[in-house]
């Protein structure tokens, strides 16, 4: 069949088979991405890191509250995606819901080492211009998110925050506000879970959505 | 609301707001419970929607830089301590340019060992929890000690054991017996009473798993007694 190809279209389709990796990766999914990781492809992990990079460094940097910090442990993360990728199981979990919980991880594990940290109040940097559609996706998806946080019961959304922002464990939550551990997890798993069901209803509202504006 | 409170530890596990003991607790726990490791990846992802939920700025340029830097330094030194089929792709890659990378790796295993015990235990706990959070795994109940085999459909497989602290200079060590032949699966040291040991070799149905104190490092093939024992 290619030799029937028009000549100009040969030499540009040869000329892009033989570096497939450089071009190619954006398009896969993310288990794809992380499979070509296990075996070293660094295109592989520079795509991930450029889905995941913002997300990750915006998270890193709310939980260690400093810029540096936050840098470190989100290079420490995604050396870790590196190494480990061949230990991601994709039955099991989304590829970004893995590496968002390797920086989490990475992230707590230096705010914990840092005592300074979480008796400062939190405070939020001004929102930069989102100019990009990158950053336009990512601020709906924060409003989605956030909007679901609010209607949780405060408490609920406050254990929740404190441990996934503040880093605290369990134990120390129930310290910091005076309530009995029992409460403090029982918080935690009611309002995860009626989390998880805000965000799935959305999703599944969102499909037709969706339909009706592609067919536009 | 009539959970288990341990059923509950779920969603701080998710959080990742558990101390090291208690996530040693529940990660036992969720060895034995397909409950919990069928809720658990739904909580996970709950939780991590909420790094979305925080101002994203966008990070700094060099740090993608830097990432990739130090990753493709580390395929060309540290290949040694991956698996087989990852140095297979890594040899035929000529990732391994000889000399060069035998300096390489002297100096970055250096630089590498101050954070090595940190790094170790956090990639440990990744692979643990990849085999105990896989609700198709199965379970086997140890001989001569409490404790389970977690084998998961792909061979990785997990030893959660209660194993009391081995007697100075000795080491736990783990065999997969396949066919006649005992192939070391690693050494381990148990931590509070509890070992949660990912085996370094895959274990195919029928596998024996035993596991026998050895020297300090361990050694190419068993000479203790068997002290625990499963059929995969």
């Amino acid at each position: 069949m290619v030799a029937y190809t028009p000549v100009v279209a040969y030499p540009l389709r040869t000329f892009a088979r033989t570096k497939p990796l450089q071009r190619d990766v954006a398009h896969l999914s993310d288990e794809a991405l992380i499979a070509l990781v296990a075996r070293g492809e660094d295109d592989a992990l520079a795509a991930l890191y450029d889905r995941y990079g913002r997300v990750a460094y915006g998270l890193a940097v709310r939980v260690v509250r400093d810029p540096t910090l936050a840098e470190d442990a989100v290079q420490e993360a995604f050396l870790t995606v590196w190494r480990s990728s061949g230990r991601f199981v994709a039955e099991r979990s989304k590829a970004s819901s893995w590496i968002l919980t390797i920086v989490h991880r990475r992230a707590v594990d230096v705010v914990r080492r840092e005592e300074r940290r979480r008796s400062e109040p939190l405070v939020q940097p001004p929102a930069p211009p989102e100019l990009t559609d990158d950053a336009a996706w990512l601020r709906l998806e924060r409003e989605r998110v956030q909007t679901a946080l609010k209607s949780l019961p405060d408490a609920q959304r406050e254990a929740l925050e404190l441990a996934y922002y503040g880093g605290f464990t369990q134990s120390e939550l129930a310290d910091r506000l005076g309530q009995p551990l029992g409460t403090i997890k029982s918080r935690m798993f009611a309002g995860l879970r009626q989390l998880r069901e805000l965000l799935t209803v959305q999703a599944s509202e969102k499909d037709p959505w969706d339909k009706s504006r592609s067919t536009r | 609301m009539g959970q288990e409170p341990i059923h509950e530890m779920t969603a701080a596990y998710a959080l990742n707001a558990l101390d090291e003991t208690e996530r040693r607790e529940y990660e036992q726990h969720l060895a034995g419970c397909r409950s919990c490791r069928e809720e658990l990846p739904a909580l996970v992802e709950a939780a991590n929607s909420l790094a979305y939920a925080t101002p994203a700025p966008e990070p700094p340029r060099e740090l993608r830089a830097r990432i990739l830097e130090q990753a493709r330094l580390e395929r060309s030194t540290v290949v040694p301590l991956r698996s087989r089929r990852l140095v297979r792709g890594a040899l035929t890659t000529g990732a391994l340019a000889a000399a060069a990378a035998v300096a390489l790796a002297i100096w970055a295993s250096s630089l590498r060992s101050s954070l090595d015990d940190t790094r170790s235990a956090l990639e440990r706990r990744e692979q643990v929890v990849a085999v105990l959070s896989d609700p198709e795994s199965r379970q086997v109940v140890l001989a001569g000690a409490d404790g389970r085999l977690v084998v998961a459909p792909s061979g990785r497989a997990t030893l959660v054991a209660s194993l009391p602290r081995p007697p100075e200079g000795r080491t736990y060590q783990a065999w997969v017996q396949t066919g006649g032949t005992a192939r070391s699966a690693g050494v381990f040291e148990p931590s509070e009473g509890r070992a949660i040991f990912r085996l370094e070799q895959p274990v195919l149905r029928g596998s024996v798993v035993m596991v026998t104190l050895e020297a300090d490092g361990g050694v190419p093939a068993p000479t203790g007694q068997f002290l625990v024992r499963a059929r995969a």
